[in-house]
């Protein structure tokens, strides 16, 4: 368990120094930045090489947003395997609805409970 | 005493602080790293307790999700931001972040067009293009049977 919990930490902390390397050296925003990271993520995980990433440090490849992206390639795979054509269409939003619906319920939420912050 | 440019230029770099780049790099890998092994802790617990991988990897994000909107609520979030750049922004963190932030400050614009509509003005287009790479990644592996 302490080996699952170190590689995690590496391969997570890397792909975020990739990420903040990104916004210091190119003039790209953050938005752009997290954008890029799910696209990469999606064509990573279709030519096959984060798979065997994900296999390696777990969640270290997974919570980052590269990780979304796999998860959205990986998710349509699945489904056109399932159900064939419609699978093209239903993959990618099956596989991220468990994380965009708490994010939107969460901020909901937090919209009604919490006051903004003074500016 | 006479000194050229490049004499200048070495005896600047000896003098001043470690790049910025190198600091955010640090803070980046160490803010970052830490809530990917906090995400494995969770999975490992989950999987522990007999949940399917699959689930398991959504209840991660779903766990860090939640945390992060709570972080958010109080304030402590932009507080570790400021320091961990892409160390919050990069993780599943930054997208809860992204939603959450937006939805509590522009509340006071209405709860249709304040709240719901800025939500997603960054995970929009994350959505957008993650969706339609996707998509075309199925319609690719589909009529060429590689699936």
């Amino acid at each position: 368990m302490g080996l699952d919990l170190l590689k995690a930490f590496v391969v997570g902390g890397i792909i975020c120094v990739i990420g903040q390397l990104l916004i210091d050296l190119t003039k790209l925003t953050p938005g752009k930045v997290l954008t890029m990271f799910v696209v990469i993520g999606v064509l990573l995980g279709a030519v096959g090489v984060y798979e065997p990433l994900v296999e390696f440090a777990g969640s270290g490849a997974t919570v980052p947003l590269t990780g979304f992206g796999y998860a959205l390639a990986k998710g349509v795979r699945e489904a056109i395997q399932e159900e064939g054509a419609m699978g093209i269409i239903k993959g990618a939003l099956t596989a991220s609805s468990a994380g965009i619906t708490t994010a939107v319920v969460c901020g909901l939420i937090l919209s009604v409970v919490a006051k903004p912050k003074e500016k | 005493m006479s000194v050229s440019k490049d004499e200048y230029k070495k005896m600047t770099d000896k003098a001043s602080p470690p790049s910025p780049v190198v600091k955010n790099c640090l803070f980046a890998f160490f803010v970052g790293g830490f809530i990917c092994m906090l995400g494995q802790v969770i999975f490992d617990l989950l999987t522990m307790y007999g949940i399917s991988d699959d689930n398991s990897r959504a209840l991660v994000g779903m766990v860090l999700i939640v945390l992060t909107a709570i972080l958010t609520g109080i304030g402590v979030f932009d507080k570790i931001a400021k320091y961990a750049g892409a160390g919050t922004m990069v993780p599943i963190t930054g997208f809860a972040n992204s939603v959450a932030s937006p939805a509590m400050e522009y509340s006071s614009e209405g709860r249709i067009l304040g709240t719901a509509a800025n939500m997603f003005k960054i995970a929009g287009p994350v959505i957008v293009y993650g969706c339609s790479s996707a998509v075309l990644y199925g319609a690719i592996i589909y009529i060429f049977g590689l699936y």
